[in-house]
């Protein structure tokens, strides 16, 4: 029980954010995809990179046990995409979805409609990648430190560096 | 006395504080960000509503079956936290079309509806054979340095940033 309270209050406290942020809307959503308007990006790399360093903390002192998703080459690349395909249409994530729908934006109720169904097909459709996408390129839960062969503090570093170069090149290009 | 809606906060500081959120998440309940598996079993309810057995049979719902768990209450919040935020900044309304695709499509709330669910449907179908969505994959895989986070981030923005150029191509700048 004490769990998915735990889950909803961290849900109340993210779609807060979201909103805050102003992040869950159409015109956000697209306007990162356009390149015109990259008030996502800035909220979603903020998140990753904090994220990321108190999250490293965790793991090193087994606090948090780590929980990596695996690395499907193939299945990782084409549902990407496919994804990309969807979002620039649907004009919400499905985090976002919900959030827009909370600040009153109806046109998300049939996105997630959408995506409800789209759930459904590709449950039914799963046998069949199993067999094949699912399969190609399966090289399990990975993470960057082990592939470079480098300390995990160092990849942080690296993309914590990248990333605020990124935010420097928005607010100079004023994006 | 109707003022021009508020700005809301800056995207730099909600972001850092989502990311302490991400923190205690994983601090307190062990738990990572994530949101299309919920689609998975909140599908899978509603199917079971029509065929119970059928649901049962299928490999996929046995993995993310119909249960409520910590993910679809997370997402359940969502809507909470947005709709508290949103109406005590006075930046809730209610809005069936969005000013950008309405400046390209049109008015028409049934025309974006048809496409909102079209849409839904392929993110969705693609975020399942990802694997997981931006939550997923960027605030929860990402953030731990997985592989299969940094692939997945870089195709869903590719993507998305390919097909809007095309499907915007011809119309307003801005």
């Amino acid at each position: 029980m004490s769990t998915l309270i735990n889950g909803l209050i961290t849900g109340i406290l993210f779609g807060f954010l979201l909103q805050k942020g102003r992040v869950v809307r159409y015109d956000k959503q697209m306007g990162a995809l356009r390149l015109m308007d990259m008030t996502i990006v800035k909220f979603f790399f903020s998140a990753i990179l904090t994220g990321m360093v108190g999250v490293a903390v965790l793991h090193n002192l087994g606090i948090a046990k780590p929980l990596i998703l695996p690395t499907n080459i193939g299945a990782n690349i084409i549902g990407g995409l496919m994804f990309g395909l969807g979002w620039s249409i649907v004009g919400y994530c499905p985090g976002t979805s919900v959030g827009a729908l909370g600040e009153g934006r109806t046109d998300a109720f049939w996105g997630i409609l959408g995506m409800l169904v789209g759930a459904a097909l590709f449950a039914e459709i799963f046998p069949i990648m199993s067999r094949t996408v699912l399969m190609w390129g399966r090289e399990g839960s990975i993470t960057l430190p082990q592939i470079l062969g480098l300390n995990n503090w160092i990849v942080i570093v690296l993309f914590v560096t990248m990333g605020l170069g990124l935010f420097v090149f928005l607010e100079k290009k004023g994006l | 006395m109707e003022q021009t809606e508020s700005r809301g906060w800056s995207p730099y500081l909600a972001g850092a504080l989502t990311g302490i959120v991400i923190i205690a998440s994983a601090w307190i309940a062990g738990n990572y960000f994530g949101a299309s598996t919920c689609f998975v079993r909140v599908s899978g309810f509603i199917q079971q509503l029509f065929s119970p057995e059928k649901v049962a049979s299928m490999d996929y719902f046995r993995w993310f079956g119909p249960k409520v768990d910590w993910q679809v209450m997370m997402v359940l919040g969502i809507v909470i936290g947005a709709f508290i935020s949103s109406k005590t900044d006075g930046s809730f309304s209610i809005k069936t079309v969005p000013d950008m695709w309405a400046s390209r499509f049109g008015p028409s709330p049934v025309k974006r509806g048809v496409f909102a669910f079209i849409g839904g449907i392929i993110l969705m179908f693609g975020a399942r054979l990802a694997g997981g969505c931006p939550s997923g994959y960027g605030l929860g895989a990402m953030v731990q340095l997985a592989v299969s986070g940094l692939i997945v981030v870089v195709c869903f923005f590719a993507g998305g940033i390919i097909f809007a150029r095309i499907i915007y191509r011809g119309g307003a700048s801005r």
